[in-house]
């Protein structure tokens, strides 16, 4: 690909404080559409390809990433916050095994392992503000974003202590305090909530005027989901009001059993952005600082009002779809292939072999999570089940909405109410 | 704090709403509604935290002779602040309550296809988009799906969304969204986010529009959990009721009826919203009991008429909160007649009318001399033809012979 995306700020890698950035006034412009011109002999010629169009550009990041070899992308401080979070990821996600396997959690698990470098990848340079919507395979996006291991380890024993009062489980993670918006079991279900997000934050911006509202979204769903309804409707929408959004695709290429070439027509899906008037990328899913190099410019674009962006990363799971899936369909050869593109080994690789760290150092930090995780299992184990009186708290926001009883009173004044045993 | 009071003949959309809350209202009005009496029940219903009821009598006309009861915000001797009214269509009630909200709360917004530019497709939002921007009054694609999901997800971080499908039959293609979403995330994430959205539209039977746009969501959408739904019948509850629902914390389904747009009536000048979960007394009656909602509030009107002149005296119920539905009123006038007459638009098979029923018998079973008749549409795709449609939906004729074969 030889139109680079940005080609100017890719080069060189953006400084350390992207965190803290400046509110920018971004001006309405008077047109709320699309900007883009109808070009009437544009059938004629042969589809132009995505790097010609004007608008847009693909391309893929391992060639620019390549060029900054001079640089280092991390410091050793980063270095060890990234390694931190995918150690996390990953023994966390073991111990659900296990203690799904102990029958200490039930239902529908889908775990992580694998795709560390994603979620690490973009969700540690977010800020607290910034929402993260995800779908089913949500334990590491939750964590990552802040969410306590206890309180989502909890959360996965169905214990009052978790994350959602133990009313969601295992593929409903939600945080308000650091804006986890779920963990959504249908596919594609969340990224219009996403899109919502995104708006809100428009929204804020020009019409409340709220200063600091410059709150980026990141909307997380999989290869599958490209060929949902919702997924198109929500990219539309997404590019044409301009909405700080970015569409990350963890393309693993499996949805359960059906393989992405078997349901897709044109399986690359970072290609289906320029259609929309939006940049589409392709990473490397299991390099977490290639990921972290495209999340930083689509993030950045995000924030100044640029518009939405569509990252695809080739990514893969180690296990199988969910607990209960013997994932027997997937070529040995494939999953050895990635196993040795593991992202963990290959971030430890990279820091030691640029003597970012030394080998102390990072068994220090497993040693950490290890004790975190066991923490994490300890609370939860420790922690009461959801009493009755729970079951009929948070249906409504407001608890008039179960209406009035024939004596004339609210149901929620009810005694009986409190105790979850009324009839409502 | 004063409400302004402007001249006579101005509309006074004053700012402090809240002590204009009339939720334990009972009140009856002809549809002309030229004499308004309005009576409230002073004692004190529930507990502690029962339903406010305030003395305000903020939208009566004193029948002659009787003084007002003032709002402690009026200056005494201005009695006839309650006189200022002013003729306003269905519609424009609509729009009049959307654009107060839209005035008081800046994050309230207005999302649906053709909302803005257009004004609406039955001109609820006409003007908004004009007044507030193209933001507020967002002209979306055609995605039901997305972006009711889209207004959900505004909702879950800090905006106040009123969603328009521009026909109700269109939000079946939402209805992903509206049931996992708008009704269970409150739910799901353990009460840590809420959804106040107000999904509108019109729905119902018109004249001829074929099948697939004279549907009746009331009866799919009763069963999600959490989720409130209300019914407008009148420019004056869909005022009230537009205002409730944009104020409420809760996902309110406001369904509208499109043969109801161009209903005259003369409604307050001043501010007022209605209970969200309260029924109305239409016409207070000793036989029988007759509940109903939206448009077929007018086709039992007219029944009655017919039944007065029989000499039986109908109690006309508009149930409008079809979920909850208000046990209290319904109660209390089955206790009163013993007898029940359910007229509803909705199909026969699952509607609310089956609902309604299947509570009433719950709760009210020993009071109940006959069995419930339940009037409902036949369970018929909607034909285009005239004649089979009036067919298929609940004409005055076939409400008279009801209450006459149940009071026999």
């Amino acid at each position: 690909m030889s139109c680079a995306f940005s080609a100017v700020t890719m080069a060189q890698p953006n400084p350390l404080t992207t965190n803290r950035l400046s509110t920018y006034a971004i001006k309405l412009p008077p047109f709320l559409g699309s900007t883009r011109k109808l070009r009437p002999h544009s059938l004629s010629k042969s589809l132009p390809s995505p790097s010609k169009s004007l608008r847009s550009s693909t391309s893929s990041v391992s060639d620019v990433v390549k060029e900054l070899k001079s640089n280092l992308l991390i410091t050793k401080e980063e270095g060890l916050e990234l390694y931190e979070d995918m150690i996390l990821g990953r023994a966390f996600e073991d111990m659900c095994a296990q203690m799904y396997y102990r029958g200490k959690m039930f239902g529908f698990v889908h775990l992580y392992n694998g795709q560390e470098a994603v979620s690490t990848g973009f969700i540690k340079l977010l800020k607290k503000d910034d929402c993260v919507v995800s779908t089913y395979r949500d334990h590491v996006h939750a964590l990552s974003k802040g969410v306590t291991a206890r309180a989502v380890m909890s959360e996965l024993f169905g214990k009052t202590t978790g994350c959602c009062r133990g009313q969601g489980g295992s593929m409903h993670m939600f945080d308000k305090e650091h804006n986890v918006l779920g963990g959504f079991a249908f596919i594609g279900e969340g990224i219009p909530v996403a899109t919502g997000a995104a708006f809100t934050s428009l929204y804020k911006r020009n019409v409340l005027k709220e200063a600091g509202g410059n709150t980026v979204t990141l909307a997380f769903f999989g290869d599958g989901t490209c060929n949902n309804g919702q997924f198109y409707e929500c990219l539309n929408m997404a590019a044409l009001w301009k909405l700080p959004i970015v569409f990350v695709v963890e393309n693993n290429l499996w949805a359960i059993g059906m393989s992405h070439l078997r349901a897709t027509s044109d399986p690359e899906i970072w290609k289906k952005a320029p259609a929309f008037g939006m940049p589409g990328v392709h990473v490397d899913g299991m390099d977490v600082l290639k990921v972290r190099e495209v999340a930083k410019e689509s993030i950045l674009r995000a924030r100044r009002g640029e518009g939405p962006t569509l990252v695809e990363c080739e990514t893969y799971r180690f296990r199988g779809h969910s607990l209960a899936d013997p994932d027997e369909l997937r070529d040995p050869a494939e999953k050895a292939h990635y196993a040795k593109r593991d992202p963990i080994a290959a971030m430890k690789k990279y820091m030691i072999e640029n003597k970012l760290v030394n080998e102390s150092e990072l068994k220090a930090i497993e040693k950490k999570i290890d004790e975190v995780v066991e923490d994490a299992v300890e609370f939860a184990d420790e922690s009461p089940l959801p009493p009755r009186s729970q079951l009929l708290g948070n249906v409504f926001a407001d608890p008039k909405g179960f209406g009035i009883a024939p004596d004339g009173t609210y149901r929620c004044e009810d005694p009986k109410f409190t105790q979850g045993t009324a009839h409502v | 704090m004063a409400a302004t009071i402007q001249g006579i003949g101005a509309t006074a959309y004053s700012v402090n709403s809240d002590r204009f809350q009339l939720p334990s209202l009972r009140s009856f009005s002809e549809s002309k509604g030229r004499f308004f009496a309005l009576r409230s029940e002073g004692k004190v219903i529930g507990g502690s935290r029962g339903r406010n009821v305030s003395p305000l009598v903020t939208n009566a006309v004193a029948a002659k002779g009787e003084s007002a009861t003032a709002s402690t915000s009026a200056k005494p001797g201005f009695n006839v602040l309650f006189l200022l009214r002013h003729e306003v269509l269905l519609f424009e009630a609509l729009r009049e309550g959307l654009d107060e909200e839209m005035m008081r709360d800046p994050s309230v917004c207005v999302m649906g296809e053709d909302v803005g530019h257009y004004g609406g497709s039955y001109k609820v939002t006409k003007g908004l988009a004009e007044k507030y921007g193209d933001l507020r009054v967002l002209d979306t694609p055609i995605a039901e799906n997305s972006f009711t999901g889209m207004g959900i997800g505004a909702a879950m971080t800090g905006l106040r969304p009123v969603i328009e499908g521009m026909n109700m039959g269109f939000l079946l293609l939402a209805f992903n969204q509206i049931s996992n979403n708008c009704g269970m995330l409150h739910y799901t994430s353990g009460g840590q986010f809420k959804i106040p959205v107000v999904i509108r539209g019109p729905g119902g039977v018109g004249r001829q529009l074929g099948a697939e746009h004279s549907q009746r969501l009331e009866s799919y959408f009763q069963s999600i959990p959490g989720i409130q739904m209300v019914a407008c019948s009148t420019p004056y509850n869909a005022k009230g009721l537009m205002k409730a629902a944009i104020r409420c914390e809760n996902p309110v389904i406001l369904f509208e009826h499109v043969l109801l747009y161009n209903l005259k009536e003369r409604i307050p000048d001043e501010e007022y919203v209605l209970s969200l979960e309260e029924a109305e007394m239409v016409r207070p009656g000793e036989h029988v009991t007759i509940l109903t909602y939206s448009r077929m509030r007018y086709h039992v009107m007219q029944a009655a008429k017919t039944l007065v002149n029989k000499g039986y005296d109908p109690e006309v119920i508009d149930i409008r909160s079809l979920k909850p539905f208000d046990l209290y009123t319904i109660g209390n006038s089955v206790k009163k007649t013993h007898r029940v007459l359910i007229v509803e638009e909705c199909m026969r098979t699952g509607g609310i009318g089956a609902s309604l029923t299947a509570a009433i018998t719950e709760n009210f079973h020993d009071y109940l001399d006959a069995p419930i008749v339940c009037l409902s549409s036949q369970d018929v795709p909607t034909p285009y033809a005239g004649t089979l449609e009036e067919w298929t939906v609940v004409q005055p004729a076939q409400i008279v012979t009801a209450v006459e074969q149940l009071c026999k």
